[in-house]
């Protein structure tokens, strides 16, 4: 029984600690993408698969492993944490959990190093395999995204639990005895959620411009040394360390639709430059292909498979309006900050008829007190359909009873629906009057059903005589019904 | 030797049992299956890789992770399938047991057949209950799932005792200790059984008619 380790056994021990320090890192890591992990068993061994488990390598997550440790091992009283925190787009964050592998000073001389220990460790990485969906953190995180993202940060030395809140508990995934100590892997998660639930998540569409790779960067100073749980393929990822900036400032729209959205004030890197998508109008999605549709939950999850293209696409929209000539006008501008419908009356101050894509913009009230201009109430008697093609409409043309401006627009007589007209002069309020209250039926009426009936009783004998003569007729028809 | 046991108990709808006892069979498995063993000259061997794979459950509040192996879920699926057709037809009040056995088999001299000595057994208690309205499921579904957890938990922690383990054999003995028929990952040698207590609370032990048979079976 020999006590001191020969040198081989210390080597491989260290090196099976490290990798399983950066191993544990990687699952915990992964567990928190807020997507479901799959990899294949393969009865070849490769030889590149630690411990003999399939855990994928994240670049990001192994660079900042490697970081914190610095050269060194975890150790007595040298632990290795990862500490998992949600931050909500209000900027609130909270820790969730503290994932501590560390070292205690009891020792199992006898353990054979190359064979027991590292089935042990592989062991008991299964074990954080099973524990890390179990914890409260793991739903958090899969439904990560809208309104809050999950975070990640590594340090290595003394842990600090005091982040948790009261009440926290503590889960050991397991121990690993060696020659030089007991490796111990725990989590201590929090269970007061209080913050959580006093916020209310009440948004109906997901948070435009929510854009992950701001923490990349760490536009805000007191976040540290915070990573998003994300991560792009390993394919794209090759030779990048981290998505540039400009990568990211995409926004994705998830539907096109004829209501204008709500005010969209994107947080950009700079703390309020708006880059809001422009959506095309009344359902034109089909000819604006170039319109970025990805999911803010799979942009959340991780940075869209080709950031570049859909940038492309949101920061630019080709006047498409060129094409057609008939419909009404497309998207002229790129950028704005506020979009009002038609048809509503509010002014906004902000905007004029002449920075807005309305449809039937000729229509819209510029000024709310002059009714009497407002083309819905007073429609013109020909009003004209405008020319696209002449660029940002003109306020002073609302009545468009200017006259055809290019001859090879033919004049529609356009009669909207209960339209003043010399033939019939009814309103609108006028017909909706009539028709609340319509007259009653003549066969309702009291008097006149009290006319017939007399009539009726006068009648019936005669009509009784004549059912009794072609009494065989019926009975015929009856049965060739049965 | 001594051999380990633990039991496990839930109560949950029938739908679930499913679901429920497949986390469970899988959280254990995952722990008791390596990769395939490849030996080579000089009596040393090189071990294949695990893979992992998520998956969620629909009618409770969990999800697991379990071996990426086709050959072995499907496995467990059908032993599944037959514990939860037995309770739900067997006209109990729905109490039941499956229960999965490591075991090591150990050849004998002919006319006796191979003598299987377990070395771990893990039983789950299962009691169905049923519930009377949607409401009072959805909390079935949470409240499920959190008792999953705590099962989970209580299988690391035991398994991380490190107890006794059956020794890494030589290539003659494999087939001794670990179950080669699958072609992508080796799980210990393992059955799945299952009993049903009917309604009088005498066990209905359909394990002890198969046991006889394989005595008896030469």
């Amino acid at each position: 029984m020999d006590s001191d380790l020969s040198p081989q056994d210390k080597k491989d021990l260290d090196k099976f600690i490290k990798f399983f320090a950066l191993k544990t890192v990687q699952v915990i890591v992964q567990a928190r993408l807020g997507e479901k992990i799959c990899t294949r068993s393969s009865s070849s061994p490769t030889g590149a698969d630690w411990f003999n488990l399939a855990i994928k390598d994240i670049p990001e997550v192994t660079h900042e492993a490697k970081k914190a440790l610095a050269g060194q091992l975890p150790g007595i009283g040298r632990s290795m944490c990862v500490e998992i925190s949600l931050k909500t787009s209000e900027g609130d964050s909270m820790e969730l959990e503290t994932w501590c592998l560390d070292m205690n000073e009891k020792c199992d001389k006898d353990i054979k190093v190359s064979y027991t220990v590292y089935n042990r460790l592989s062991l008991l990485l299964k074990s954080l395999l099973a524990i890390t969906r179990v914890t409260p953190a793991y739903k958090l995180s899969r439904k990560q995204g809208h309104d809050y993202v999950i975070l990640y940060r590594i340090y290595f030395g003394e842990v600090q639990l005091t982040g948790l809140g009261e009440g926290f508990q503590t889960v050991r995934v397991g121990l690993v005895g060696t020659p030089v100590g007991t490796i111990t892997l725990s989590c201590a998660y929090r269970t007061n959620l209080a913050f959580m639930s006093s916020r209310q998540f009440e948004r109906t569409a997901p948070i435009m411009g929510i854009i992950i790779d701001h923490f990349v960067d760490r536009p805000f100073a007191n976040m540290g040394h915070m990573h998003p749980c994300n991560y792009r393929t390993a394919d794209e990822d090759e030779g990048v360390t981290y998505p540039g900036v400009e990568d990211s400032q995409e926004v994705c729209t998830t539907s096109f639709s004829t209501s204008p959205p709500s005010q969209m004030v994107i947080p950009g890197k700079e703390g309020g430059v708006p880059q809001a998508p422009v959506q095309p109008s009344h359902g034109t999605p089909a000819d604006h292909g170039r319109m970025p549709t990805c999911t803010p939950s799979s942009m959340a999850r991780h940075i869209p498979a080709t950031p570049s293209s859909s940038r492309e696409e949101a920061e630019t929209l080709s006047q498409s309006s060129e094409a057609k000539s008939n419909s009404p006008p497309d998207i002229l501008e790129t950028t704005f900050t506020r979009k009002v419908g038609a048809f509503v009356n509010k002014p906004a101050n902000q905007v004029t008829t002449a920075c807005l894509d309305l449809p039937f913009a000729a229509f819209a009230p510029k000024n709310f007190d002059m009714e009497e201009n407002d083309l819905m109430v007073n429609p013109p008697d020909s009003p004209v359909v405008e020319s696209p093609l002449q660029g940002s409409l003109h306020s002073d043309d609302s009545t468009g009873s200017s006259g055809p401006l290019q001859d090879d627009f033919v004049m529609v007589d356009f009669k909207p629906a209960f339209s003043k007209d010399d033939l019939l002069p009814i309103d609108l309020g006028t017909f909706y009057r009539e028709f609340q209250n319509p007259p009653q039926l003549s066969s309702l009426s009291i008097d006149v059903s009290a006319q017939s009936m007399a009539e009726d009783l006068d009648t019936l004998p005669v009509k009784l005589a004549l059912y009794e003569q072609k009494i065989d007729e019926f009975d015929a028809f009856v049965e060739t019904l049965q | 030797m001594n051999c380990r046991s633990e039991v496990l108990e839930v109560s949950l709808e029938s739908r679930q049992v499913d679901e429920a006892m497949l986390a469970l069979l899988h959280t254990i498995l995952l722990h008791r299956s390596t990769g395939k063993f490849h030996y080579k000259k000089e009596g040393t061997y090189s071990i294949g890789t695990v893979g992992s794979q998520d998956t969620d459950c629909d009618y409770i509040d969990f999800s697991f992770v379990r071996v990426s192996s086709e050959e072995l879920d499907r496995a467990m699926r059908k032993s599944v399938g037959e514990f939860k057709d037995a309770l739900c037809n067997s006209g109990s009040d729905g109490v039941g047991q499956i229960s999965l056995e490591f075991y090591q088999k150990k050849k004998s001299r002919w006319p006796f057949s191979d003598e299987c000595i377990p070395w771990e057994v893990w039983s789950i208690k299962v009691n169905v209950v049923s519930l009377a309205n949607e409401q009072e499921r959805q909390i079935c579904r949470e409240k499920v799932g959190e008792k999953l957890g705590e099962k989970v938990i209580n299988i690391v922690e035991v398994i991380n005792r490190h107890e006794y383990l059956p020794k890494m054999p030589t290539q003659s003995e494999v087939d001794n200790v670990f179950d080669t028929s699958l072609k992508d990952v080796q799980p210990y040698l393992y059955k799945i059984t299952y009993q049903i207590t009917d309604s009088l609370g005498t066990s209905v032990s359909t394990t002890m008619r198969r046991l006889i048979k394989d005595t008896l079976a030469l």
